[in-house]
């Protein structure tokens, strides 16, 4: 039996869509229930939805054998995980946003408000660029109207929430998607299963 | 007085069974002094499985550490051996910051180094008693085996640029075939070009069933002697018992500063996380001016609390 963990919300259910197509199909999975576990023996799969970035955690830590997170969880978080395959669900980019018409002054420390403290910390010291981090856990956009950050690094899907607050975006760092990834261990034990699901999601359940 | 096994925990009763192990083989006793001088770690931080290192000010002024590291405190400590091997095995604690999680914390681990004028039989036999050392653990396990030397004549073939190099190397560890082709994509490599490198990865199982098809591989990429030694060594296990443990697997990595040659890595079903490590290390030898060869691997003694009672029966 493969443990599969997927992010609740929107993407979770596309992405359970797809694996129903691959024919991993668990139809109690979609019912409205209070039940946290949803088993398909005869398709040797048991299914639990999990906030989605507590994903990697569940498959670093084995509690799930494979799972579906973000590139930009596995980019933040660095997780000792495999990932097996890009799903193209779910696509965005990891982009550094500021206030329309903001120039850079590089002589003063650049002020970024983010989520995602390692990614904004590995852009800019790849540039060398001296950078002060300030890290929220929500409301992103706020902080350049109100003085507290220069720009924000943040994903941007389609740009309209910075749009309407007039910020623009000025550098993409990554495009991001929902990708498969595998605990390593239990991909020793549970090769052929984990080959046999990525495989048939290569071929059928994977959209563009 | 004899201890009876009923008193000693999974991590206790593993810890006596590999040393009992490798004593068996040889291998004497290493102590390490708890304290040993922060310059020592600092200058080799990138082969230290976590960033942080608790040091402290001694009271002649000088800058400890509490050891987070037992193969560093090995080779510096240790003399080149011409035309001799030196067998050595550890059973301690070592400082770390563990994983993601925050603060440092104490783990135990049982090891072994076998440094000095290694030919391919002393290479075999740490091979061979790195799976034996699974095995005393819990009787379903995997030992997965890699050459980082071939690994890194295919990626050396796609570009001179050390940071690209890098990042192939971070995708191949976590199978990430699709993020090579990005990479080279945007690399403005030509197109197909990692092809050899992604069917290296792909190849991966029990040596009987993948080592020919490496073999012709590594040919064909102009390493076909790597590909030999790795055979040879695995020959080891050829006709054994432990034979069905083994698979090889180029998604086993290492640090290029540190590791070449052999790599390798073992996995015990039911526990999450790689619980053996090691390899052939005669970079590190020579980064701390040593021209012996090396080999070795530890045992992660504190994974082993997740042992369940029916795998350590199956040991």
């Amino acid at each position: 039996m493969l443990n599969i963990a997927l992010p609740k919300g929107r993407l979770g259910e596309k992405v359970y869509g797809m694996f129903a197509a691959a024919g991993f199909e668990c139809p109690a999975l979609l019912e409205n229930s209070r039940k946290l576990i949803f088993d398909n023996e005869a398709a040797g799969v048991r299914y639990f939805w999990v906030k989605p970035s507590d994903v990697a955690i569940y498959v670093e830590r084995g509690a799930a054998d494979i799972g579906v997170a973000g590139k930009d969880i596995l980019l933040e978080y660095r997780p000792e995980v495999y990932e097996l395959l890009d799903l193209g669900v779910g696509k965005c980019r990891m982009a550094v946003a500021a206030p329309e018409g903001f120039r850079d002054d590089s002589d003063r420390t650049l002020r970024v408000a983010t989520k995602f403290s390692r990614i904004a910390r590995d852009f800019y010291t790849a540039r060398g660029r001296d950078i002060d981090i300030i890290h929220l856990n929500g409301s992103i956009e706020i902080a350049p109207i109100l003085g507290l950050s220069d720009v924000i690094v943040d994903i941007v899907e389609t740009g309209t929430t910075l749009r309407e607050n007039h910020l623009e975006v000025i550098e993409t760092i990554v495009p991001i998607s929902a990708r498969l990834i595998a605990n390593k261990s239990g991909f020793k034990f549970k090769t052929e299963a984990i080959e046999r699901l990525t495989a048939a999601l290569d071929k059928g359940g994977k959209t563009e | 007085m004899v201890v009876e096994d009923r008193v000693l925990d999974a991590r206790e009763k593993i810890g006596f069974r590999l040393r009992g192990l490798y004593s068996g083989y040889g291998y004497s006793r290493y102590r390490m002094s708890k304290f040993e001088e922060y310059d020592l770690y600092s200058r080799n931080r990138d082969f230290l499985f976590s960033d942080g290192v608790i040091t402290f000010t001694d009271t002649n002024g000088r800058l400890m550490a509490l050891k987070p590291d037992v193969t560093l405190s090995i080779v510096k400590n240790g003399k080149d051996t011409p035309g001799e091997v030196r067998k050595l095995y550890y059973h301690e604690n070592v400082y770390r910051v563990a994983g993601t999680a925050d603060g440092f914390r104490e783990q135990t681990q049982v090891g072994l180094e076998c440094t000095g004028d290694l030919k391919r039989a002393e290479i075999a036999e740490v091979l061979k008693l790195a799976a034996e050392s699974l095995r005393l653990c819990a009787g379903d396990f995997i030992l997965e085996i890699s050459h980082l030397g071939i690994l890194e004549a295919f990626t050396d073939a796609l570009s001179p640029n050390a940071q690209v190099k890098q990042m192939i190397l971070e995708c191949a560890g976590e199978k990430n075939l699709h993020g090579i082709s990005r990479i080279c994509r945007e690399s403005g490599l030509a197109e197909g070009a990692e092809e050899p490198l992604k069917r290296l990865l792909g190849l991966y199982g029990s040596p009987r069933a993948v080592m020919p098809a490496i073999r012709q591989l590594a040919a064909e990429n102009g390493v076909g002697d790597l590909a030999g030694e790795l055979g040879q060594a695995l020959t080891v296990f050829t006709g054994t018992e432990l034979e069905s443990r083994i698979q090889i697997d180029f998604s086993a990595t290492g640090n290029l500063k540190y590791y070449n040659g052999i790599v390798f890595k073992g996995f015990i079903s039911g526990i999450p996380g790689c619980v053996l490590s090691g390899g052939q290390y005669d970079a590190l030898m020579r980064t701390m001016g040593r021209k012996d060869r090396a080999i070795g691997f530890a045992v992660f003694l504190d994974l082993m609390e997740r042992l369940t009672e029916e795998a350590e029966k199956d040991a």
